[in-house]
């Protein structure tokens, strides 16, 4: 640093950043390693020099100046190099010398995050840790008029359907003209939701997929993952666990040449195909996967050349009209598989989810429908979009819940909610509740990373770099320097760890409200919250 | 919880029976509601079997109102038995006016309708009367079908029975339905009252059921004249009932499959397991997730009783072929009462699997398991 710096608009303090990192020079034995690990390189060795001035007593002598050096650590304060909060330098240092505070009243570096015209880019959720399904209670017990069942030992029935269920009377017809049926999956409520090839690191990808087929060939839990969009590797897709795994294809078509070759060597059919027009972290944009990130093996999984970005355009360029883009790639989708396979889109939530919901309704080939909230999570998204674009889940969802019972189809076409659901941590009870709104399953992935791998993104604004690469626990990273960090076998373990206790706590939620022979889909009677205006909007009883 | 009882008998006999059973089972009821459901009628409905039957409560107004109301329809009386009460009504019970059941000759162009058409006019009228009647406080409507007389009021079933004078040999039945209401959880309100009943099928519930809004909602959405009311969590029960084996054209004992599907594991050696797998699937909103126990009857005179796995206390049936009587009741003291004449090792007590039926005959029980293979379908 130079010790006269020119004073620039964008010249900043450390007061200036949100992330201010202390160090303390007692304690440091100056190894080195906080400023190695730090993946932005906010820190760096500081060469220090020191005045003093020694004045003797009495006046014959007269003072004289001292310098010494010292070395520690100083904090950059250019905004490209500012401190993200993530603490890596705190988990390597062996003396706890060094962690970064968030200070709340510096906010100068938000308007200067913009550097070269550059807008923000990065990855996580909405910064807001306001949560709405956090506020709804359960609120029907059930203890005389029908005793609460024991949630250890009853049994439940923790499975829903995934696929176009018929209705009962064509069900009846279906089977006495042996005639076609939709392909209709059991599968457990809790999906893990589209994080693609790509976006996480391929040590992350692999621990996941690990979890997956343990839980459901150890832990008999039909748990399904979604790819996102980055196609999938080619020896997943001719393996056995593919049926673990729902395919998703969005606007980039990413992948889509490889997979569609390998479908007649595949072994097993997919579990479905996810067709994503629209995600919640960024409603009406498409995947921004950039340059450095696309290595070779990237680059050989999604079918591109190595080293460029890959921004998926916001829409498919086949789509000139909804039933274009919904109708016939549904159509498309079911018949590559000989419809044997459900076919569902995925929309971000909006004020127009019911026009795409009401065109489902009537299109026999329609599998489901996934809405994704405005607290969505993403690896790369622009910082406005993330802040400001998108639709709450919760109301969203119910509006589509009581489309559907008015046109008889609320059993038939299977919503899927997606969307800051265990934002706070309470991935059970924000389920739940998005059940009992009218979601037939929910799907995750912030907290799949956060819970399986350790993520350290948070809803403060704290690291949230996953779009840059250098994810400093190796979620989301390219690197195999970064990612190394990551074993895999340790997050199969998380991934069973906490899809184990969150299918207690989910029976801790149901069995008070006595249900156990069909999860308790739509059963808004036992939801409550101390909102009036909320409780007015999805129609449940307002507490307090 | 509320108290059921139910009898079918090859000859008719007197409601009091039923109510006398609800007597001994008295602890399990508060006095918050009586209702009974005949079939099978003796009496003076014997030879009017193809008439249907207008049931209710009515004041003054309210009967001429009727009047008017069936006159512009095209339909005439043709037997009235009116009732009313000339003593004291019991404590809380209100003087309400006539309870009446009426006959009717359904006009000559009904003729060319289809018996589901001439069905949806007789629910659509029961519905037109019994809205008109919430609004103006004239009338309370609860069965509008041939060989149907409903009767239902608040009060202690005996104190009412006598009341109401319900050992008149007019009203005599074959099949009976009766229930004690304790009231739970919803206003006392005879709409609420059980047995429930649409178009020749009548049910009554007792327990709770957890799963009531997402079936109602699933109910109202089928597009059914009559999937209405809901006053009380059970009625979904009757409806269920009348859905499974009148619109999907299925077996009574297939009712057990809709509302408590079994498991996986239970259905993988059944014959008829991919037809129950989908058909699970495709009424999953129908599923009860109680406990419940119902008691039920169908237009031919079959009644039938089944009950949930969660139902920790179930109800029994037992009865006497040769004397040609059967009871099913929701504790045994009601049927000890009822049927004290008969061998009580074959009382059965239907549980997480079984329905138990008795045909009209009243000549056994005949106990399905839903691990037995179906029916053929119609």
């Amino acid at each position: 640093m130079l010790s006269e710096r020119p004073v620039t608009p964008s010249t900043l303090s450390r007061k200036d950043l949100p992330w201010q990192v202390k160090w303390d020079i007692h304690t440091c034995t100056k190894c080195g390693r906080c400023t190695a690990v730090c993946p932005v390189n906010a820190i760096e060795l500081g060469v220090f020099r020191k005045r003093e001035i020694k004045t003797s007593m009495g006046l014959s002598a007269k003072p004289v100046n001292e310098f010494s050096t010292f070395y520690g650590i100083r904090q950059r304060t250019d905004p490209a190099y500012a401190c993200i909060g993530c603490a890596m330098c705190n988990l390597v240092c062996p003396n706890n010398s060094i962690e970064p505070h968030r200070e709340y009243d510096s906010t100068t570096l938000q308007f200067h995050n913009n550097r070269g015209g550059q807008s923000r880019a990065r990855g996580g959720r909405r910064n807001s840790s306001e949560s709405l399904l956090d506020q709804l209670k359960f609120i029907r017990i059930s203890m005389l008029t029908d005793p609460a069942l024991d949630a250890g030992r009853h049994e439940f029935e923790m499975r829903t359907l995934l696929g176009r269920v018929l209705s009962p009377e064509a069900q009846i017809k279906c089977h006495q003209e042996n005639g076609w049926k939709p392909p209709v999956r059991e599968i457990y409520p809790l999906v893990i939701g589209g994080m693609s090839f790509g976006a996480l690191s391929p040590n992350m990808w692999e621990g996941l997929q690990m979890g997956v087929a343990y839980l459901n060939e150890e832990m008999n839990m039909p748990v399904r993952i979604c790819t996102g969009e980055g196609g999938c590797p080619p020896r997943l897709l001719r393996s056995r666990f593919l049926k673990y795994v729902i395919l998703q294809i969005a606007s980039g078509y990413f992948g889509w040449d490889e997979i569609i070759h390998a479908i007649p060597e595949m072994k097993e059919d997919p579990c479905a195909i996810e067709i994503k027009y629209g995600q919640g972290a960024k409603p009406g944009d498409g995947g921004l996967l950039m340059w450095h990130k696309v290595n070779k093996l990237i680059a050989a999984i999604r079918g591109v050349p190595k080293g460029i970005s890959l921004p998926s355009p916001p829409t498919h360029q086949t789509q000139y009209s909804i039933e274009e883009s919904v109708a016939k790639m549904i159509q498309s989708m079911s018949m590559a598989w000989g419809f044997r396979v459900p076919v569902y889109p995925k929309i971000s939530a909006s004020s127009t989810s019911l026009a795409v919901l009401n065109n489902l309704v009537r299109n026999p080939f329609a599998a489901g429908l996934a809405i994704d909230g405005e607290d969505g999570g993403t690896g790369a998204a622009y910082n406005v979009s993330m802040n400001h674009m998108g639709h709450p889940i919760a109301s969203n969802l119910r509006d589509c819940y009581k489309v559907l019972c008015l046109a008889g189809a609320q059993n038939e076409i299977p919503l899927i909610a997606g969307g800051g659901i265990g934002k706070n941590g309470n991935l059970a009870a924000n389920a739940a509740a998005l059940m009992m709104l009218g979601a037939s399953m929910v799907q995750v992935g912030k907290y799949v990373m956060q819970a399986g791998a350790g993520c350290l993104g948070s809803e403060k604004d704290r690291c949230n770099v996953c779009n840059l690469g250098i994810c400093p626990k190796g979620i989301t990273s390219q690197d195999p320097r970064i990612y190394r960090r990551l074993d895999p076998e340790k997050v199969a373990e998380r991934v069973v760890d906490f899809y184990l206790s969150f299918d207690t706590e989910l029976r801790k939620v149901f069995a008070p409200l006595g249900r156990s022979t069909s999860l308790p889909i739509g059963m808004s009677d036992g939801l409550g919250i101390s909102d009036k205006a909320a409780a007015d909007r999805l129609d449940i009883k307002y507490v307090i | 919880m509320c108290r059921l009882f139910a009898l079918t008998s090859r000859d008719p006999v007197s409601p009091m029976h039923a109510i006398n059973a609800l007597n001994v089972m008295k602890e399990g009821h508060d006095g918050s509601g009586v209702g009974l459901y005949l079939s099978g009628l003796g009496g003076p409905f014997e030879n009017l079997k193809e008439y249907p039957i207008l049931s209710g409560i009515f004041t003054e107004a309210g009967l001429r109102r009727l009047d008017g109301y069936m006159a512009d329809k095209g339909l005439q009386s043709k037997y009235s038995l009116l009732f009313t009460p000339a003593s004291e009504p019991p404590v809380g019970t209100p003087r309400r006016g006539t309870y009446a059941s009426i006959a009717y000759r359904v006009p000559a162009e009904w003729k060319h309708l289809t018996e589901d058409e001439r069905g949806q006019r007789l629910v659509q009228m029961r519905l037109d009367l019994r809205s008109s009647g919430e609004e103006i406080g004239d009338m309370m409507v609860f069965s509008f079908w041939p060989d149907t007389i409903m009767i239902k009021e608040v009060g202690d079933p005996m104190e009412i029975g006598e009341y109401l004078q319900l050992g008149r040999e007019e009203i005599h039945a074959r099949h009976i339905l009766a229930q004690g209401r304790q009231n739970t959880n919803y206003a006392i309100n005879l709409y609420a009252c059980h047995p429930f009943f649409i178009e020749g099928i009548g049910t009554m519930t007792n327990g709770e059921n957890t799963a009531f809004v997402p079936i109602m909602e699933y109910l109202q959405s089928r597009g059914v004249t009559g999937y209405s009311g809901y006053q009380s969590d059970s009625e979904v029960f009757t409806h269920i009932a009348h859905y499974t084996t009148r619109k999907l054209g299925l077996d009574i004992r297939v009712y057990k499959h809709v509302i408590t599907p079994m498991s996986d594991d239970e259905m993988a050696g059944h014959q008829d397991r991919e037809f129950l797998s989908n058909l699970k699937k495709s009424c999953r909103k129908l599923i009860i997730d109680g406990p419940n126990c119902v008691i039920g009857c169908l237009p031919d005179g079959t009644m039938f009783m089944t009950q949930d796995r969660k139902k920790l206390r179930p109800g029994v049936v037992g009865g006497n072929g040769e004397a040609g009587i059967y009871a099913f009741s929701s504790e045994i003291c009601g049927l000890n009462a009822a049927i004290p004449d008969r061998d009580k090792s074959k009382d059965f007590q239907p549980m997480h699997l079984d329905t138990a039926i008795v045909g009209p005959d009243c000549r056994e029980v005949v106990q399905c398991s839903q691990k037995d293979p179906l029916p053929l379908q119609r």
